[in-house]
């Protein structure tokens, strides 16, 4: 009599999000391949509304989570939880974000079409089903469609070669990476027995664990480490990092600091704090050293740099450092009743940044575009003379990168000190707040090319105007006069004479971006975010106080 | 501690009334320049009148307890308050804040820095008032943190727009070096908070939980402090931001600086870390005695050296900051109470001596005081305030400045708490001979720049600018165009903005009770709480 194949019981409502994003991707794909060229936004406006649309549906899910208490899915394949609706939201958010600012970055070019959009849905879907993975093989399926989609994102300006060669690089390290963690996986298998995260953390619970299962279970969260570290790129799996940030198109390269970055911290911690807390102090050190390199070298590294995206690719490492510092801290209380702040202060820091990624990359990304793909620091040179409120975001969101008080940043770098001070891990918060301070560097260097420096070309027109007779000081050179009529040019008034007039007219020279609707909507969204989570933080940390409550 | 919560609406619209006037800044035009250095003036105008009318309600006879108290929830998951008071100690450094801001505003209206653009540059020193005012109010660590930390952006921008010519490596400096304190800071606070165990970040209960931990870790947690707020006061070593961002910055935020960002530092070390931490303040008491006496030596030393009239000011800052950490240190009544005097007069008089630098810069186009000199004879009125501002700053008696310095000399003698004697009577000797240092200083400073005739370079400018002499070694251009200017006296703005510094320096020199009087069971308290604390 042969055994009746009982397929799962699957609560559809509860997938939703994942079948729009799905849905929408696919029906960008086939009906963008199948009819003539939309309307310019179209394929934007449909990407940005059906990850919207996920990210409404998710918020039921959350609610549903509120009253039913987290649970799994799918036979036990994903986990239904806070933890995962938080990452959905903040996974589709950035799509929304990020298709805004696709949309800018294609038009007129031979990039326009749906495939981008597709891509960005393919991706964030990927992310969610990493970020909700109850079982090692689903996490492995929502990790290779996130980076396939990535991959080919990375690559997606034909015309660049930078693009393609970032594109090269990540594929070729991210198949290593993904090589690394699938075998990981197997000796997880070897290990426990199971690879479904729910088996795996009963099998210990029923105390299974002799001396050779244990050393394949260390081998298995070694080579899972190695993938994932890839993926959150910290120091020392980082060397991608720099050459695939500046070689991505600009919205693409937010893309990855956000959505990458976040799936695969979500993944991270799936795999250590869910399925293995009884390895906890076997993965805390490493993770302590993860976060003690990245936290070091990358401000270090980023302080040379010339070109500004690499330098925030850098300042991306740094931040992967600080959410290791509280990923340190959730370890410390690994399948505990209580566990502490660690948690939710990663969430907090990911959904920050990802925001503040965004924001910052939607500015250089305008600003490189009116300079025809530069990304040299020198191109935010006088920024502050043709837009100054431009100026003031950026500024904004770059202060608060550095996490300084009354912004989003200090909010998060907060979050995580303080979970690393509660737990004792005083080394580590410290080297963080002194890396905090390199890295402000970074930031501050940025600024200072911004507010404080003229674009090139207006410096002839600059000098002339002090020798004019604008007061200077003594024989110091005129190079350093230069500087100080940069500053009056920089802010010279409306109400000033001939003289300033002519200043005002070299700034004009060099082509004001235009700004576009779309990229404009992001920058407010990311900047009124920064201000809000920054002067009032309550509502949204106790929002993310909810995550640890996970599936098991 | 005892707190009144009578009137306690008036600390909050004090603190953030400023910020009205930033909103209402942001949307005038640029141009419309005057419009909106009246706005400015009159917002900080208005601050000062509530700062008044807070000081006219403050309860003098309870000065010990936390007046216009308000504790709100504000972020309830880190269990951080919006707790903020005023007490004898804070109210004096509140009103400065606000008397300063002020009165750089008026400064401003003529006095411009170069790179122009007034509507930013108000905007950023009603912002720095909000901070700085915000510092002296909270009652709550993060809260504390938070507006210390809000006060370097808008210093920062100010060094780096409107300084001279190497203002960003200055502006840099400032900010990483403060920066760099306030992170060791921010984890040392908490620390303080999950060594106590307490139930919020608030003051009280810190003061209350905090000499329960064991000392070792009360040591280590007042390193990062001490830290913290040393880069700020600046204390040697921690001192090399000060002299580049003082000469960099345009004198409205020199005189900022001096005046007001300076005493956040000390502040800190009377406010948070000594009363928190007695065990560890007890422990830090010498290094804090010795690195201040080195502070005070070195300060003067480096500004016989000086032949910037701006650095050498900048340098004398570090000298007189060295004899409030030295107050402090003694940890008696007497120490403290004439250290928190020290940090007020030195904000008037290191804030008078920078607007005259300001104002001598503004007229020769110079502070190179080799090429200055006989201002007494060019401008008479700015030489004479010099000269009063130089006696003050070097403690003259019956001048405001002797009670800073004085009463910390004497008070070293009997340091308090089983300090070793010895040593605080050797830092009393060297302390004593850094008046010595500093009266040389302050007088050479003087007599080379006020003294004797105008040189060559600058003699033909007194009334008219016919016919002007030359020096072969600066002729270019742009000097032939200043030397057509007239050469002024002390101008009206100048007077208006200046006048109630020199009433204050003389005022409070002659009467300087009228001070003490305010800090005096503020600090008494302190001393008594440490006291059951280290001596129980």
């Amino acid at each position: 009599m042969p055994q009746e194949f009982v397929g799962p019981s699957i609560d559809w409502f509860a997938l939703s999000p994942l079948l729009v994003l799905l849905g929408g991707g696919l029906f960008l794909l086939v009906a963008g391949a199948l009819t003539p060229r939309w309307p310019r936004g179209w394929y934007a406006l449909a990407s940005a509304s059906t990850a919207g649309t996920a990210a409404v549906l998710s918020v039921f899910q959350w609610s549903i989570i509120d009253r039913d208490g987290p649970g799994t899915l799918v036979a036990g394949a994903l986990a239904f939880d806070h933890f995962a609706q938080f990452m959905t939201i903040l996974l589709c958010s950035a799509v929304v974000l990020v298709s805004l600012l696709c949309d800018d970055d294609v038009r007129g070019t031979d990039r326009e079409g749906p495939e981008v959009f597709a891509l960005l849905l393919m991706a964030a879907l990927g992310g969610v089903v990493m970020a909700s993975a109850n079982d090692l093989i689903v996490m492995f399926l929502g990790l290779e469609i996130l980076s396939l989609a990535l991959y080919v994102l990375v690559a997606s300006d034909r015309r660049r070669s930078e693009s393609q060669e970032g594109g090269m690089k990540y594929f070729v390290l991210g198949g290593f990476a993904s090589a690394f963690f699938l075998y990981g996986i197997a000796l997880l298998y070897g290990g426990t027995g199971s690879t479904n995260i729910s088996d795996i953390v009963a099998g210990f619970q029923a105390g299974v664990s002799t001396g050779r299962e244990d050393a394949l279970i260390l081998a298995g969260v070694a080579l899972l480490l190695v993938g994932l570290g890839f993926k959150i790129a910290a120091v020392p799996f980082h060397v991608w990092v720099p050459d695939v940030y500046q070689g991505a198109p600009t919205p693409i390269t937010a893309f990855m600091a956000s959505v990458g970055k976040a799936s695969a911290f979500a993944a991270l911690l799936r795999v250590l704090v869910v399925a293995l807390p009884f390895h906890r102090d076997d993965w805390r050190p490493v993770i302590w050293v993860l976060a003690l390199l990245s936290l070091t070298l990358a401000p270090m590294m980023a302080i040379v740099q010339t070109n500004v995206k690499r330098m925030l690719a850098y300042g991306s490492i740094s931040h992967a450092g600080f959410m290791l510092v509280a990923f340190e801290a959730a370890g410390h209380r690994a399948g505990e009743a209580d566990p502490g702040t660690g948690m939710q202060s990663v969430v907090v820091y990911l959904a920050v940044y990802s925001a503040l990624t965004i924001g910052t990359m939607a500015v250089i990304s305008l600003v490189s575009r009116a300079q025809g793909g530069d990304t040299r620091l020198t191109i935010l040179a006088g920024l502050a003379t043709r837009h100054p409120v431009l100026a003031l975001s950026l500024t904004l969101l770059l202060i608060a990168q550095a996490g300084v008080p009354l912004t989003s940043g200090f909010v998060a770098k907060f979050g995580a000190i303080q979970a690393a001070v509660t737990e004792g891990s005083y080394v580590i918060a410290i080297v963080a707040m002194a890396a905090a301070v390199i890295a402000a560097f970074v930031y501050l260097r940025i600024m200072v090319t911004v507010w404080m420096s003229t674009a090139p070309g207006a410096d002839r027109q600059m000098l002339a105007y002090v020798s004019l007779g604008a007061p200077a000081d003594d024989a110091d050179g005129d190079a350093a006069d230069g500087d100080a009529a940069a500053g009056a040019a920089a802010t010279s008034t409306s109400t000033a004479t001939a003289t300033s007039t002519e200043v005002d007219t070299t700034g004009a020279a060099i082509a004001p971006e235009a700004i576009t609707l779309s990229t404009a909507v992001v920058i407010a969204a990311t900047v009124t975010f920064t201000i809000v989570v920054g002067v009032a933080p309550g509502w949204f940390l106790d929002l993310a106080a909810n995550v640890t409550n996970y599936a098991r | 501690m005892q707190t009144i919560t009578t009137d306690n609406w008036l600390l909050t619209v004090g603190t953030f009334l400023p910020l009205v006037g930033v909103l209402v800044l942001i949307f005038i035009p640029k141009g419309e320049e005057q419009l909106i250095k009246t706005l400015g003036i009159v917002t900080a105008g208005a601050t000062l009148a509530v700062g008044i009318f807070t000081m006219f309600r403050f309860d003098f006879g309870q000065a010990e307890k936390l007046q216009f108290f308000v504790d709100v929830t504000w972020i309830e998951v880190i269990r951080s308050n919006y707790t903020i008071g005023l007490d004898g100690i804070s109210l004096p450094l509140y009103l400065l804040s606000m008397v300063i801001t002020f009165l750089v505003m008026i400064y401003t209206w003529d006095n411009m820095p170069d790179a122009g653009n007034p509507k930013a540059f108000y905007i950023l020193m009603l912002l720095l008032q909000v901070g700085m005012a915000g510092t002296f109010i909270a009652q709550d660590l993060i809260l504390f943190f938070v507006f210390f930390e809000l006060v370097l952006l808008p210093m920062y921008f100010m060094i780096g727009v409107w300084g001279g010519e190497d203002r960003r490596y200055a502006s840099l400096k400032f900010f990483l070096y403060t920066m760099f304190g306030s992170a060791l800071m921010l984890v040392a606070f908490l620390a303080l908070f999950f060594q106590t165990g307490a139930e919020s970040f608030g003051f009280a209960q810190l003061i209350e939980a905090g000499a329960g931990i064991d000392r070792n870790v009360q040591i280590w947690i007042f390193a990062g402090m001490f830290i913290g707020f040393a880069v700020k006061v600046p204390m040697f070593p921690f001192h090399t931001w000060l002299p580049d961002a003082h000469t960099q910055a345009p004198t409205q935020g020199s005189v900022i600086l001096a005046a007001i960002l300076l005493k956040l530092g000390t502040y800190g070390f009377v406010r948070i870390a000594i009363p928190m931490l007695p065990e560890g303040a007890k422990a830090w008491a010498p290094v804090i005695a010795i690195l201040a006496v080195i502070g005070i030596i070195y300060g003067a030393l480096c500004c016989l050296a000086q032949t910037d009239m701006k650095r050498l000011i900048a340098f004398s800052s570090v000298a007189h900051m060295g004899f409030v950490m030295l107050g402090i240190a003694t940890l008696t009544e007497f120490g403290i109470n004439a250290a928190l005097f020290g940090m007020i007069a030195h904000g008037w008089i290191t804030g008078m001596l920078f607007f005259v630098a300001g104002a001598v810069k503004h007229r020769y186009h110079t502070l190179e005081i080799k090429r200055l000199s006989g201002l007494l004879t060019q401008v008479p009125r700015l030489g004479w305030i010099l000269g009063l501002c130089a006696m003050a700053s070097l403690g003259l008696p019956g001048l405001a400045g002797f009670w800073g310095e004085f009463p910390v000399i004497l008070s070293a003698y009997n340091p308090g708490f089983g300090l070793s004697e010895p040593l605080f009577r050797t830092l009393m000797v060297i302390a004593a001979l850094g008046t010595v240092l500093a009266a040389a200083y302050l007088l050479w400073l003087y007599q080379r720049t006020a003294f004797g005739e105008p040189t060559e370079e600058f003699a033909g400018r007194t009334t008219h600018a016919v016919g002007a002499a030359v020096a072969p070694d600066h002729a270019d251009d742009h000097h032939d165009a200043h030397h057509d200017e007239e050469l002024r006296d002390v101008t009206v703005t100048e007077w208006i903005a200046w006048t109630p510094l020199l009433i204050a320096i003389v005022v409070f020199g002659v009467y300087p009770q009228l001070m003490f009087r305010v800090f005096d069971p503020a600090v008494t308290e302190l001393v008594a709480r440490l006291g059951e604390s280290l001596n129980p």
